[in-house]
Formats: structure tokens, sequence, C-alpha cells
């Protein structure tokens, strides 16, 4: 792996919440009572075990407290540490896996409430994601309008594996919102586990639920392609994170196979999914799920674009050791791409001016 | 090219086909409503037998939900993959640009004008009272 | 005359030339759903005709999405005789086992009781599923060979039916579907897997069933398009699942092949199973060895259907990463994804690579690497 070079546009980190304590002053008296009284446990889902060591890279974890949960953390591990100049705090706290609609969205309104007071606010290299309750539409509809008018929030935030496929048709209204705002739609890894987390049921270990995501991510682009998310509208940006990227090429030879024999089924989709992709789709850079050198070289070439790929650490997840972010051997051109262009390209509003 | 009389026209009535065998060349000839049509039996992509595939419609929609059909009948499917291509032109659908099956020009010529005129017949059992199916290869 | 009117295609010898080659995965069909009934059970006649034979999707009868053609079989594969495509011997004799030199053919029979809501009726029908293969294929067609069919859902009733089989000519493989209740790799099919590993059998895992998740970790989806993609995400699962719970290491002389799942997707897979192993191997002591190693040494891959890349070169990429010698090419005759042997693999490749792709991986793989095959595999059927 090789270091990145300084001002690069981070586009996966991962503030934590400390504690469900401190999201108690951005709840209604309602859901504050309810969140003490019951007892409501922290909502930390099992796609992220605290102390699994994909969780945190040992040296970005603190004495105390979790990883990435203080400001001053992020600032020395996250940014100054690669001398970031934005990145998008995409904040993974299991808000989807609540069966109360309602619940899900006065958590995801103080999870935003407080991403803007307790990160944004305080460090204008950050900009995040709207973390919304994908259980109901439309609940995440109204989060996304109610904050889509600041401009640092950059995305919308949902999980690669949810109740139903993210193509299906229910789920449209949160892209007509994300297109109609300028806001790119990003998947992250991990889920509701509402199903089982890989088609053929439960797996016995985590780090088969892991490997799995990958599959995930595959089964969600199928999705938006073939229900034709992406000829509904055209100008969506979706950003599969953490996804790994290595699967990609070979997914597209599959799909595009069956897409040319059974294009009857779905006919709005008019071009090649391969296509689609290098148009509408974009993948953070960690996990590298290839080994270094000649193969992934061959791999970036079977992408055949250099516009796929966005910058990421996905601090504090332990994806590489040191300052070294970046697979070694990618050209300098390529690298630029990866680092800044290719995000400044995926996110309009990284490119206004913030307030 | 050269023209080679293939069939009586009532040998292949509107709605049907025929496989043929035209200067080693297997050439599928379709009856499309008394239009006819000519297409190398096999699919440029993997070798599919064109002429047992499925007549349909082209699908096309202007928004996910919607499905316009048009064309009726002028679209084969391969009966392997389901490839869909221009019975007129032979060009694929979803990839134009690069994928076409041969089509062969295909008519059909007055009885009498192959018994006078410059057509190679005179092993087809001619008839002046029917017409006749000719390939051109 | 100078034409030739025709009512029948002419089949050709095709580009393969003179090399015989194996077919991985040929899916013979019954002529009538009575087929199996000189082998079962009156209890079970009666029982079909009362109850059907539901599987855990929603129709009485049909898969859980429409295919595409009829029986998703090839619109020229019909018999002439009548009935579904690859219920006649002769026709696929004359379609496919002639003209593309096929010289070994293994028969992956589907539909046939796997899967079954009612565990003894499944594994009854597996049971005459295995002597319909002697009596109405092997037996007459020497260059073919059978599956052992398992109900596959309970380990022990699948593992009687496997040392039945053992030492019996017939059979080549043990024959799972992929969508399983739970991931292929857990604790309740392991008696599959000590049963075939002692027959010597590999044991073949092909796409398809329905164990009752949702076939994507993502949800129901609504297209044919996508269930026939996502056969590669749920053969991916259950891969990952065999390698990490531990199969291969605790049954070191299993083969697994992975059957109809095309195969570009392993090296992503097995680089990623590397990178995350190595940062959870807290998790699975009994794991010794890499995962993409357990992979190598011990899993094979049907060639259909074959990726298409553009361009075709970056399929050779693929392959030599996953290795020449773990494909075994497949052609899914009578089904509609058909790859033609004479289309299939357009790279230029030397001729070692050419004979392990379309032969030598299979008789490998299948043991059948006797001298004097297939005449003396004649000779052990008659």
């Amino acid at each position: 792996m090789t270091v990145p070079p300084p001002g690069g546009i981070d586009c996966d980190i991962h503030p934590a919440i400390p504690s469900i304590d401190v999201l108690l002053p951005y709840l209604s008296a309602h859901w504050r009572e309810q969140v003490v009284t019951r007892g409501l446990d922290e909502l930390n889902s099992i796609a992220y075990p605290d102390n699994s060591p994909l969780t945190a890279r040992p040296d970005w974890r603190p004495a105390q407290g979790r990883p990435g949960a203080t400001l001053a953390q992020v600032q020395a591990q996250a940014l100054d540490a690669f001398g970031t100049s934005l990145a998008i705090c995409n904040c993974l706290y299991g808000v989807q896996v609540l069966f109360s609609e309602d619940l899900a969205a006065a958590i995801a309104r103080a999870v935003n409430d407080w991403i803007a007071k307790e990160w944004l606010d305080r460090d204008p290299r950050l900009r995040a994601s709207i973390v919304v309750p994908s259980q109901s539409t439309e609940l995440a509809v109204e989060e996304i309008e109610r904050l889509a008018g600041d401009q640092r929030f950059v995305q919308v935030l949902l999980l690669a594996m949810g109740d139903t496929p993210l193509g299906r048709r229910h789920h449209w209204p949160i892209y007509a919102a994300a297109e109609r705002h300028g806001l790119a739609v990003g998947i992250h890894a991990g889920g509701s586990y509402h199903n089982p987390p890989t088609p053929v049921g439960w797996p016995g270990t985590h780090t088969e639920d892991y490997v799995n995501q990958a599959q995930a991510f595959q089964s969600q682009l199928t999705s938006l392609i073939t229900e034709g998310v992406f000829s509904r509208y055209p100008a969506l940006k979706v950003v599969l994170l953490e996804s790994g990227f290595t699967w990609l090429p070979a997914h597209l030879w599959r799909l595009t196979k069956y897409w040319r024999g059974l294009r009857m089924e779905i006919p709005w989709v008019d071009r090649s999914p391969a296509e689609i992709v290098r148009s509408n789709v974009r993948l953070t850079i960690q996990p590298v799920d290839a080994p270094e050198g000649d193969a992934l070289n061959r791999l970036i070439d079977h992408m055949q674009s250099d516009e796929l790929l966005l910058f990421s650490t996905d601090f504090p997840h332990w994806q590489f050791d040191g300052a070294e972010a970046l697979p070694d051997g990618l050209d300098a051109t390529l690298v630029r791409r990866i680092m800044i262009d290719n995000p400044r390209a995926t996110y309009a509003r990284l490119l206004e001016p913030v307030a | 090219m050269t023209k080679h009389v293939v069939a009586p026209v009532a040998e292949i009535p509107p709605g049907t086909r025929r496989l043929l065998t035209v200067k080693g060349r297997p050439i599928a000839v379709f009856n499309l409503g008394g239009e006819f049509f000519g297409l190398l039996n096999r699919c440029p992509h993997q070798g599919g037998p064109m002429c047992e595939g499925h007549l349909t419609g082209l699908v096309q929609s202007r928004t996910p939900g919607q499905y316009d059909r048009s064309r009726d009948g002028e679209i084969l499917r391969c009966p392997w993959h389901g490839w869909e291509f221009d019975i007129r032109t032979g060009q694929s659908y979803v990839d134009p640009e690069r994928t076409r099956i041969r089509a062969y020009p295909v008519s059909v010529a007055e009885g009498a004008a192959l018994v006078a005129g410059p057509y190679v017949a005179e092993t087809i059992p001619v008839s002046v009272e029917q017409d006749y199916v000719v390939v051109e290869v | 005359m100078n034409v030739q009117l025709q009512g029948t295609p002419t089949l050709e010898t095709r580009l393969t030339g003179k090399l015989g080659i194996a077919d991985g995965d040929i899916h013979p069909a019954r002529k009538s759903s009575t087929d199996f009934h000189p082998w079962l059970a009156k209890r079970w006649h009666d029982h079909a005709a009362l109850f059907g034979t539901p599987g855990r999707q929603g129709w009485q009868v049909g898969p859980a999405y429409p295919k595409s053609q009829p029986n998703a079989s090839r619109r020229d594969a019909y018999p002439p005789e009548g009935g579904r495509q690859g219920s006649s011997l002769s026709f696929m004799q004359a379609q496919h086992l002639d003209p593309n030199n096929v010289e070994l053919g293994i028969l992956n029979p589907l539909g046939v009781g796997q899967g079954m809501q009612n565990i003894e009726f499944s594994a009854a029908m597996c049971h005459a599923a295995n002597e319909w293969q002697i009596a109405e294929w092997l037996s007459k067609d020497a260059r073919l060979r059978g599956s052992v069919m398992v109900a596959y859902e309970d380990g022990p009733l699948a593992a009687a039916e496997i040392r039945a089989r053992t030492g019996d000519p017939n059979f080549v493989q043990v024959l799972l579907l992929s969508r399983t209740a739970e991931p292929l790799g857990s604790r309740r099919y392991w008696p599959i897997y000590e049963a075939a590993a002692e027959a010597g059998l590999p044991v073949a895992v092909h796409a398809f069933g329905y164990g009752g998740a949702p076939i994507t970790s993502a949800g129901w989806p609504s297209y044919y398009i996508e269930e026939m993609t996502g056969h590669a995400q749920c053969c991916q699962a259950v891969l990952t699942s065999m390698v990490v719970e531990g199969i291969f290491a605790r049954f070191p002389s299993l083969k697994v092949i992975l059957v109809e799942a095309g195969f570009a997707w392993v090296p992503p897979l097995a680089w990623r199973l590397d990178k995350h192993w190595k940062r959870l191997r807290a998790e699975t002591p009994y794991l010794t060895r890499l995962p993409s190693e357990y992979i190598r040494d011990h899993v094979w891959f049907t060639t259909q259907p074959m990726e298409e890349p553009d361009p075709r070169e970056h399929l050779r990429d693929t392959i030599d990463w996953i290795g020449w010698d773990r494909l075994i090419f497949a052609t899914d005759y009578p089904h509609w994804d058909f790859d033609d042997p004479a289309h299939a693999l357009p790279l230029a490749i030397d001729d070692e690579q050419r004979r392990k792709f379309f032969i030598g991986n299979a008789r490998t793989v299948y043991g059948l690497n006797a001298p004097g095959w297939p005449a003396a595999a004649r000779q052990a059927n008659t």
C-alpha cells in the first residue's frame, strides 16, 4: 500500500456515537422518555462488533470509549494524518434495525442534528450523509426535506441490506428527493438484519457476514439497474460505500449478458448495465479486496473507467496500516482522480460554498 | 449474388417459416403477412438456429412500468439466449452497432417470369399458376 | 436441382473438431410425472396426487420467477416425438451428444424431489430419481454418468442414499442445490460431506432450489433477470460458508463442484476472503490455511453460463487467476442459456489448455482418467 498525496476527499469516515445519552438532547420529550424509561440499549448493530479487529485499527482505539467518538480523535487520526481536505461522515448507528418506523425516525433526526452541531459546526472539513429511517419511505423523505437546505449534507445514507431490494418502486420517493436536491445516495455495508444476511440463510460466523456484504451490494446494484432507477432518475448518483470493488467487472459481465437475453422483461433498461454504472454509480476504494500489483492493475483495467473509484479510509475500520490508504502501483493520474476529481464529480454539493 | 428459386409461395404461407439450404448456407425464410424475409440460420452470438426463434414485437418503455409494444412479429428472438433481432435488417436490438445477423434479400417472382426470365429454375418444378420465393445469395 | 428444400436443420459437427468433450451439466427430464412410479411406494403416488410436490415457494407447480421461455429451455430442443425438452435420450443424442462430440456427459436432474416440503417424500423421490437415471439414461448411453440425488435438508437421509450408491460406476457425484435452508457449510449438512468423502464422490452444488430465505440478502427481487444474475451471489455465499465453516479442513479429501453459476466472481471472492479472514481469523481457529488455498485445492467450477466480457480477452485474466485446471466445460443442455462448445470460449489458447478445459479437468475430478476411457467405461456400463 502507498501513502496518498494530501488534499484528498475522504468519502467514507465513521464518527461514532459515544453513547445514546448524547442523543437525548436532540430527542423530543416523548422519545427521550421512551429511550430512558424503556432502557433502550445502544443501537450498535452486529455488523461491526465493538471489539472485532475489523471494527477499529488497534492504534485508532482510544484508551477509553468508542473509536472515532470524539472530534479531536477524528481530526488527528482521520483528517490531519492524511492531509484530507474534506471528509464525509457516514454515521453507522442501528437506526435501520429498529422495527418501529416512528422510533427510527426520531433517532435518525437526533443523529443528524447531533452530527450537524457536534461535528459539522466544529470543523469546516467535515460533510455528512443524512441518516434516514429507511423502514418508511415517507418518513425518510421527510427527513431529507428537513435537512436538504444545509449544504453540508451531501448524501442520503442507506444500508446494503434492508427489507426489500433498493430498486423496488416503493423506495423511489427517496431517489426523487435526492435527485431534486443534488444529493448523492450512498449505500453502506451493513443492514437491518430483518432478512438473513445471505440468500441461503444465516451464516455461522461474523467473518461470513462481513464477506457476504459484497454480495448484498451486487444484488442491490442489480436491483437498482433492472428496476429502472437510473432510467427514471438519470441524474442520480449512487455511491457504494465500503462495498469492495473488485467484484464489479465480473458482476457486470454477468448482468450485461443476461440483459442481452432478458431485456424484454425490463424494457426501460435501454443501455447496457456496464454503461449505466459508468454514468451513475461510484464505489469507495476501501476495502481493496485484491492482491497488490499486477492483478489489481489488470482488475482496474477490467473496470474500463477511471471515474468509478472514490478515495476513502473507512476510518476507524481496520482496512490498512499506517497512512498507506492506497494500493501500490496506481498511476499518478488515476490517483489524482480517485483522490479529488471523482469525488468532486460525484458529490455536487462539495463544490458549493457552505455558510 | 445470384438469385435462387427456393420454393413455391404456397409452401410458405403467411405466418410460417422454412429452413432452406442455398449454396450450402442454411437460410431461414419467414413469411410475415405476405412479406418475405431471409436470415442466416445462425445467431451471431453463439450460433443458435434462428429459424426456431420466437417472432415477437418490439417492447420499449418510456418509463419503468410502461410497456410499449410495436412492430408485431418483426422481432426475432434467438431460440437459445433470447437475443432480439430486427427481421428486416438482421440488426441486434441490444447491440446494433456490433451484432447483426446476415440478412438475405428475399422476393417473390411471377411464375411466368421465372420460366422466361433470367432466373435459374430449371430443376425446380415450375408451375405457371404459382409464384415462387426467390433468395439472393 | 440447385436448391435443396429441407424440413429440419442439419446438425453439423462443431468447431471443436475431433476433440471429445465433457459436458458437466446436462438436464434430463421426465416424460411424465408418473415416470418414477416403478421405484416409488404406492403411498407416495397417493401423496403426490393428494397434496402435490410443494417446495419452499408459493406455486403448486412452476418456479417462483417465470422463466424466459418454456421450461427454461431452448426452443429448438423439443423432441420430435413430443414431450418436454430433455425428455428424449435419442433426441439428446442427435441434437447434442453426437454433433458436439460429447464423450462424457454428467446428468443433473432438476425438479425431481430435492427441496420438497415433506422430507421423507423428498428422500423417496431422490431414490427413485437415481433408479430412473440408471434405467432410462445411464444403461442406454455409455457416455452418460449420473448424479446421486439426495434429500439434502436431512443429513442422515442424504448420507444413507450416498452410501447405497457407493461403488456404483453409474454415479460420479452427489448433487445438491445451492439455495438451501441454511448455508451449506452449516453442521446439518456435514453427514453429506462425510459420506461423499468416504465414497470418493465429489459434491456438486447446482444453482437453484428454494431454501426459504429471500433469494437475495437484500430481500425478494422483482425479476427473473435478478434471479439469474443472483445465482452468482448465492454461490458466493455457499462457497464462503463452506470455506469459513471449515468443510475442507474437516473433510480433507472432499471435492466440490459449483455448477451453473459462472466463474468470473471466484477470484474477487477469494481475494476478499483472504483479506478479511486474516483480520478475523481468531473466529475460525480450525482454518489452518488461507481461504483461497482451500478453494484452489478443493473446488472446481463448471463454466456455463460463461461470462462474456467485452473485450473477451479479460476472461483470460480471470481463468489465469482461477487456474486452467479448475474449470469443467458445461453446456446446460437443453436449457436456454446453453453454451455452445464451438463458441463459448473465444480465446486463442494452446492445445493443453483446450484439452483441460473441454475434457481433461472433468476426467480428473470425476476420477475417469483410466486408460482406454471411454471404451473401458462402456464396458463397465454394459
